[in-house]
């Protein structure tokens, strides 16, 4: 029984498998439609920071967008602030936020809106200390002097946050 | 279809005078997978990258796996002090 389901889907997947792909090749290469773009557009605005890449924060598929997810803990972003996609999940997706960032790998990280780069571009930023200040006059992060206030007037704080 | 690593360079040495450049082939031969490390004048970060994604477009649409550190040449200079420091 088990044979003849596995027989037919594996018969049904590869009738299926070219026209799939080259519709979605058609579409990767010169035709992101209108749709499809302000999708994505919608999609990056959706939170501060949008992540999209291979598997998700939890369980990257994939060590370039594992590192971001890393950078990212690492920089302190809050979760609440990331929304991450996964591409391996929606092959129209992974096609098409290439075209729309006119980059070719994942990931790819937006910040408010603005592209900021994939993994290399974060790595290196991440090393030279230049991202954290991004983040921060992104309003990402807390600057680190407030976060010193914060700490030198802990009473205030505790006041501060009981209030609406 | 392998990618190798001469027609990199050449690519890269045709578009841009370049001070620096290294290229290594992380796919063990099957020329699908490179880091290449290159130093030149340019704006930004972004618009050095993206400079190169252009110029290895189909080169870097047959990899799996594309790597580039592209610093400007007062920045790898920096940072070849920095490691010598080290």
């Amino acid at each position: 029984m088990f044979r003849t389901t596995l027989r037919s889907s594996v018969q049904l997947l590869s009738r299926r498998a070219p026209s799939t792909i080259l519709r979605t090749q058609g579409t990767a290469y010169r035709y992101l439609t209108q749709e499809a773009r302000s999708q994505i557009q919608k999609a990056i605005e959706a939170s501060p920071v949008v992540l999209f890449m291979k598997g998700t924060p939890d369980q990257p598929q994939c060590g370039f967008s594992r590192a971001v997810v890393q950078i990212l803990e690492m920089q302190g972003v809050p979760p609440e602030k990331l929304k991450a996609y996964n591409v391996l999940a929606d092959p129209e997706l992974r096609s098409g936020i290439k075209e729309f960032s006119d980059w070719p790998t994942i990931p790819q990280l937006y910040v408010n809106g603005e592209f900021v780069g994939g993994c290399d571009i974060l790595l290196g930023m991440h090393q030279s200390g230049e991202l954290e200040t991004y983040f921060e006059s992104k309003g990402i992060i807390p600057k680190l002097e407030e976060l010193a206030d914060d700490a030198a007037a802990p009473s205030s704080n505790s006041d501060a946050s009981k209030a609406p | 279809m392998p990618i190798d690593k001469i027609a990199l360079e050449k690519a890269i040495k045709r578009a841009i005078p370049v001070s620096h450049l290294e290229i290594e082939d992380q796919s063990s031969g099957c020329g699908e997978s490179y880091a290449i490390v290159l130093v030149f004048q340019g704006k930004t970060t972004l618009a050095r990258h993206r400079f190169i994604n252009e110029l290895l477009k189909d080169q870097i649409a047959q990899m799996h796996a594309f790597s580039q550190k592209t610093y400007t040449p007062e920045q790898y200079e920096a940072l070849q002090e920095q490691q010598e420091q080290k």
